[in-house]
Parts: structure tokens; C-alpha cells; sequence
């Protein structure tokens, strides 16, 4: 490993030659992966507070039965847009931020391997989403048909705000790619000298993994996307049934892209856990190369699973049981992931600081989401399951209890690294322990709601459902208010504090804690050597 | 960065890109792919849009088979459409004949195409029809009726299990579409 004497020559270096531009055009024109990994994660947090919010005119309408605050159209503009943000516009690009902020760093290189095609995918971003969000002001108002835009609902039914839709998905996809096809590239050609694929860190090999998801599938989705548009203005027939196409192919092919995707926004996740737990848990990750070999498992069998959001569409038996056999084989690698990570705590000398608190309500939430996963396999109770209150209390805790709490943990485990101060601890286990409590608040009971039969996607429901759902939605407003906690948490750390060692952690292994805190501008110009 | 092999990076960027127009059309591949998969399965309850040969394979008398009609208007055509029998039932191999009523109720000459679809899905490679009014776009002058045939047959290969085939018809208007 290089010595910090050299880094900090590099760095001298580095400042004569640095022609940093000043204001909006350092940022505009900026090609260092730090500068856009910054700018992604704070799009991404801007996103994630515009569908949170959205989310809270979801639980204050469904605070009580009845119609009070929104009319049931728009409340479908809001579960719809919700979805479509917090998917392609929090979560997503919050990886992708990582991803270039921490890959770079972990291999030992100076940059992402194509840094203009880094600017230029984070910089169509912002375009893709207000033509999203410009969608509520024209017309008759923003896509209303869910964020799956089954056919005929997005396109016979459209509100007219397919087009809007259409094309934010598109821009959305071609940043993905070019965010995934950098990501592939950066990790196959400019890794140090001596960092074998088995010597990366289990950060990169999930990211690896992902990218390729992403070349894979969004690709389909941009198709898919597509065939929505031309059936919608320009009189093809792919999913109507008048003219010889079948709506049911829409679901099959988004799906096909669909499945992939839920596992584009958990691989990072597992990526996150398994550099965070081993670093709190003094101890080297357990069982390395299976949870490389899990990862590539899961990834694989995600392409043939894609039918089991499709069970009550009248597949015949044998297409039941194959997607169900399939779905329930993830478990299988899932496991020994989350066995792992157990293993790799058993023994260890654990501190709880912040990361690692979010790391362990990750291991045990996650699970919690992917055991009621299972249930959802079991094509018989599927159906009573289906389009309930459980698929949506399954997903939540996947993605909101998974994913996000894996960024919050990477979060706080690099803000010393990114900022060079030390975050409010205080500040941060107040944002640990109100997000933990509300977020079982707000969606624990809801799997009560769909095993009671309360159905997902409506702004009114049953009298019976009542008292949960006044409890869901207090949870919800508390979890959208503790997240505020986080903001302030970032700009307390950005602006000062007790100042980081180049090494935060004492736990801390990988070549990101071997340069100094805050990282420079500009890091590994002279690659290190890996023994 | 000169120690950055340039060359290899752009290899490996190109072969991404040929993976992702692969992929964009992968996608649209799947359609006529679907429908391939169908055809020869019958999966998606679509049944064969050419006419059936008279059945030469006999009839079975052992059983009987409840066939059901339904009808259904798709959205924007101003007609009235409706079987005149709800439900038969017939021994497999036996050809019947029922009729539909079609009435365009609105005051413009309107084009209709009656789209089938058979439940259960397996079901639909044995219902074979021999005259169908959905093997042709039916035009309706305004405040015209009609009685639409539909002659037919249950393949007597039809699985055991399946007592009960429901025939559905979705009439469209396709007047900008249709044949002049």
C-alpha cells in the first residue's frame, strides 16, 4: 500500500497544475467522479424528500376513511409519481453516487474511466425528472397508472400524460446505462496493479454486478417505454387486443425488466453491509468469495423469476410452478449472504456507531422483507396476497429498511472520509432511533392490512381498516420528519466539526482509508501498489 | 493517467454498447416471440384465426362440455352486442351453430371487429370454428342490426379436466383502420 508522504507530494502537485473552476461551471463542467458523486447523492436526496413528500399526501388521505384532503385521481398521480421517484430518482442514483464517489478510491484509480460520459449521465438527470414533474402542471395532470404502466391504463386510459412519462423514462434510462456502462468499464481496465477480481472489495463486485443488470435490462425497458409511446399516439397495436397484440405481453416484457431492476437497487446494498459490518465487527468479512458467487447467483436467477408478478394473469399450472420453484431458489444465496454477515459478526468486537446500527437493522429488516417475499412466491397464496396491502408492506421493507437504510449506513461510514470532520454522533443516533421506530410503525401493520384484504392503490377503504391505518400513517409522518434529522446531520458534518483521521474507523480495511480526510480532489495519480 | 491502458477502455465501452442496442432490441424481439410461444401453446387464450376443417375425428358421446358466451364492448363503440345463447352444452366433436345480435346504436355508419379469447387458456388450441363472425370486420350502418353465426366445434382431444370453456368476444370499433 502507498504511504500517506506520497499522497500528500501528490497532492502538491496536483494544486500547481489545477485550473479548478470557480461557481456553477466547476459543477457544469465538472469530470471528477468526487464532484459527481456529490452531485448524484445530493439530487438523490432531493428526490427522496419530493417523493416523500408525495408519500405523505398518500398517508394524510389515508389517515382516515373516506375522501378528505385529495380527489382519488389525483391521489393515483401520487402513488404513481411517488413510485417512479423514489425508484429511478432517490434510490438509484443514490448508488450510482456511491458508486463514483468510493469505486475510484477502492480500486486504486485516479478517476471513472470515462469521466465526460460520467458528467454528461449525471447532468441529464435533473432534465428527465422535471419533465416528470412538469407533467402535474400541463395538461390533465402527471402520470396516474402506477409505476408498472400496465397497458391499456397508460395507454387506452392515459390521462395524456404518457408522453411526459415516456420520455422522463427514457433520459432516466440512458443515464443508468451510461452511470452502468462507466461502472463496468472503470472496474475491468483501471483497477491497481495486483487487485485480482478476488482482491476487490465486496463493495465493487456488487456494483460490477449490478452494472451489468443495468446494461442488460434497461435497455428492455427503453423498449418497452417505447411500445407504450407508439400505441399510445401513433396507432400500433403492441398491447391492444383490436389489433392482434395482447395486453398481457406488456406485463411479460416489463417484467422481464422489472424483476432485474428490484435487484439493481439490493446488490449495492449487500455491497454496503459487507464492508460496513466486517469494519464494526473487527473482523474480516466471512465467507468472501460465496457472497461474490451469491451475488452473481442472484443476479442470474433474476432474469427467470419475472412471472411471478404475474401469477393471477391465467398462466397455466406448469408456469406457475416453474416462477415459483424459481423465486423461492433466491432464497438459496440470499441466505448465505445474510448468514455471512451474521458469521461475520459472531465473536467480532461489535461497536454500535451509526453505520453499524443502520448495518444490523438492515441484516434484520431486510430479512423481515425477504421472508414475506416468500410468502409472495407461494403461487396459491399469492392470490389471496396479490395487489394488497402486503405486497406493499413487502416492498417497503426491501427498499426503504434494505436499500435505503444501506445508504444511510455507507452514508455516515464515508462522511468522514468525504468531508474530513467527524458527523454529529448525537445528531445521528436520533436519526438511527426515530427512523427505526417509525418505520415498523409504518409498515409493519400493513402487512395485517393485506392479509385482512385491503387492497393497494386506493385512496379509500373499509371501515375495518381504520385504526391501522391511522397508526401507518403517524409512523409515516414520523419517518418523513426523522429524515430531516439527516439532512441537518450532513450540513452540521460538511461544515465543521471534530476533524477525521485518514483512517476513521479503527476497523476500517480497503485503500479509500488510506488517503488523507477530507479525500483530495485528486487521488491514486500514481497507482498503489496491492500485495 | 498515462498509465491507463485508453485502448482497452474503449474496447470494453464498445462491447457495452453493442450489449445495450442487443438488449433495445431483444425487447421488441419478444413480440413476435410471444406470439410464436402462444400460437403453439395457446397460452394467451387467443384461438386460431383461419377457419377449421370439418371434424373427421368423430364425436365423443362420453362427456359433455359446458361452453359459455360472453360479450364485451370495447371502450368508445356505441353498440349493442350480445350472444343469443349464454351457454350450450356439447359432446366434443359435435358442430353447433349459435348466433350473436349486433346493433349499432349510434347515428354513423360504424366498422366492427369482434376479437375471441377462450378461458381456460389450454383450452383455446381446441375450440376450432368452422364460420366465425370474427374472421371478418363487421360494418353496421347507422340503427342496422344484425345476427352474426359462429359455427364451431370442441376438439375431442380436449383434456379430460376441462368441463367448462368460456368463449369471450371484445368488439372494437376499427372504422379508421378498416378495409374500405
Amino acid at each position: 500500500m502507498t504511504t500517506d508522504t506520497i499522497h500528500d507530494t501528490d497532492h502538491q502537485h496536483d494544486d500547481h497544475h489545477e485550473h479548478k473552476m470557480t461557481g456553477i461551471k466547476r459543477w457544469l463542467y465538472t469530470t471528477n467522479h468526487k464532484d459527481i458523486g456529490s452531485m448524484y447523492l445530493w439530487f438523490s436526496f432531493i428526490m427522496f424528500l419530493t417523493g416523500g413528500a408525495m408519500a405523505m399526501v398518500i398517508r394524510a388521505e389515508l389517515f382516515q376513511p373516506g375522501l378528505q384532503i385529495v380527489d382519488p385521481d389525483f391521489f393515483n398521480q401520487m402513488t404513481t409519481v411517488h413510485g417512479l421517484i423514489m425508484v429511478f430518482g432517490a434510490i438509484m442514483p443514490a448508488f450510482t453516487g456511491l458508486a463514483n464517489w468510493m469505486i475510484p478510491m477502492m480500486i486504486g484509480a485516479p478517476d471513472m474511466a470515462l469521466p465526460r460520459l460520467n458528467n454528461w449521465s449525471f447532468w441529464i438527470l435533473p432534465f428527465a425528472f422535471s419533465i416528470l414533474l412538469m407533467s402535474f402542471f400541463i395538461g390533465s395532470g402527471a402520470p396516474n397508472f402506477g409505476w408498472t404502466f400496465y397497458a391499456p391504463l397508460s395507454t387506452t386510459y392515459s390521462n395524456g400524460s404518457t408522453a411526459f412519462f415516456v420520455f422522463a423514462v427514457h433520459i432516466m434510462g440512458i443515464s443508468s446505462i451510461m452511470g452502468a456502462i462507466n461502472i463496468v468499464v472503470t472496474i475491468m481496465n483501471m483497477r491497481a496493479p495486483g487487485m485480482t477480481y478476488m482482491k476487490m472489495p465486496l463493495f465493487v463486485w456488487t456494483f460490477f454486478i449490478t452494472a451489468y443488470l443495468l446494461v442488460a435490462v434497461m435497455p428492455v425497458l427503453a423498449g418497452v417505454v417505447t411500445m407504450v409511446l407508439t400505441d399510445t399516439y401513433f396507432g400500433t397495436s403492441f398491447f391492444d387486443a383490436a389489433g392482434g397484440g395482447d395486453p398481457v405481453m406488456f406485463q411479460h416484457i416489463f417484467w422481464f425488466f422489472g424483476h432485474p431492476e428490484v435487484y439493481i437497487m439490493i446488490l449495492p446494498a449487500f455491497g454496503i453491509v459487507s464492508t460496513t459490518i466486517p469494519t464494526f465487527s473487527r473482523k474480516p468479512l466471512f465467507g468472501y468469495s460465496s457472497m461474490v458467487y451469491a451475488t452473481a447467483s442472484i443476479a442470474f436467477l433474476s432474469f427467470i423469476v419475472w412471472a411471478h408478478h404475474m401469477f393471477t394473469t391465467g398462466m397455466p399450472l406448469f408456469g406457475e410452478l416453474f416462477f415459483m420453484y424459481c423465486t423461492m431458489l433466491i432464497a438459496v444465496p440470499t441466505g448465505v449472504k445474510v448468514f455471512n454477515w451474521v458469521a461475520t459478526m459472531w465473536r467480532g468486537a461489535i461497536s454500535f456507531e451509526t453505520p453499524m446500527l443502520f448495518s444490523i437493522a438492515f441484516v434484520i429488516l431486510f430479512t423481515i422483507g425477504g421472508f414475506s417475499g416468500l410468502m409472495l412466491a407461494m403461487t396459491p397464496v399469492d392470490f389471496q396476497y396479490h395487489d394488497t396491502y402486503f405486497v406493499v408492506a413487502h416492498f417497503h421493507y426491501v427498499l426503504v429498511t434494505g436499500a435505503l437504510f444501506s445508504i444511510y449506513a455507507g452514508a455516515y461510514y464515508w462522511l468522514p472520509k468525504w468531508t474530513g470532520y467527524m458527523y454529529d454522533d448525537a445528531l445521528s443516533k436520533w436519526h438511527f432511533w426515530c427512523s427505526l421506530i417509525s418505520v415498523n410503525l409504518l409498515f409493519f401493520p400493513m402487512h395485517f392490512l393485506g392479509l385482512a384484504g385491503m387492497p393497494r392503490r386506493i385512496p379509500d377503504y373499509a371501515l375495518q381498516f381504520a385504526d391501522f391505518n391511522k397508526w401507518v400513517s403517524i409512523g409515516g409522518f414520523a419517518f418523513g420528519l426523522s429524515q430531516l434529522i439527516f439532512l441537518a446531520v450532513v450540513i452540521k458534518c460538511i461544515r465543521g466539526g471534530e476533524k477525521s483521521e485518514a483512517k476513521t474507523w479503527d476497523g476500517a480495511t480497503g485503500l479509500e482509508w488510506t488517503v488523507p480526510s477530507p479525500a483530495p480532489y485528486h487521488t491514486f495519480e500514481k497507482p498503489p501498489k496491492i500485495d | 493517467m498515462a498509465q491507463v491502458p485508453e485502448q482497452n477502455i474503449a474496447k470494453t465501452a464498445k462491447k457495452l454498447v453493442l450489449v445495450v442496442f442487443a438488449m433495445f432490441g431483444f425487447g421488441f424481439a419478444m413480440v413476435p416471440l410471444y406470439d410464436v410461444f402462444c400460437d403453439i401453446t395457446g397460452l394467451n387464450g387467443k384461438t386460431s384465426d383461419t377457419a377449421a376443417q370439418v371434424n373427421e375425428n368423430g364425436v365423443d358421446e362420453s362427456r359433455l362440455v359446458t361452453v359459455q358466451f360472453i360479450s364485451h364492448l370495447a371502450k368508445g363503440i356505441p353498440w349493442q352486442f350480445e350472444p343469443m345463447v349464454r351457454e350450450i352444452q356439447v359432446h366434443p366433436g359435435e358442430t353447433k351453430i349459435i348466433k350473436f345480435y349486433a346493433k349499432n346504436e349510434s347515428v354513423k355508419d360504424i366498422v366492427g371487429q369482434a376479437v375471441p379469447s377462450v378461458s381456460p387458456g389450454q383450452a383455446a388450441l381446441y375450440f376450432q370454428k368452422i364460420e366465425c363472425f370474427c374472421f371478418n370486420q363487421q360494418p353496421l350502418k347507422a340503427n342496422e342490426d344484425v345476427e352474426m353465426a359462429l359455427q364451431f366445434y370442441v376438439d375431442p382431444e380436449l383434456p379430460r379436466d376441462v368441463s367448462t370453456l368460456t368463449l369471450s368476444y371484445t368488439l372494437y370499433d376499427i372504422t379508421p383502420k378498416a378495409d374500405s
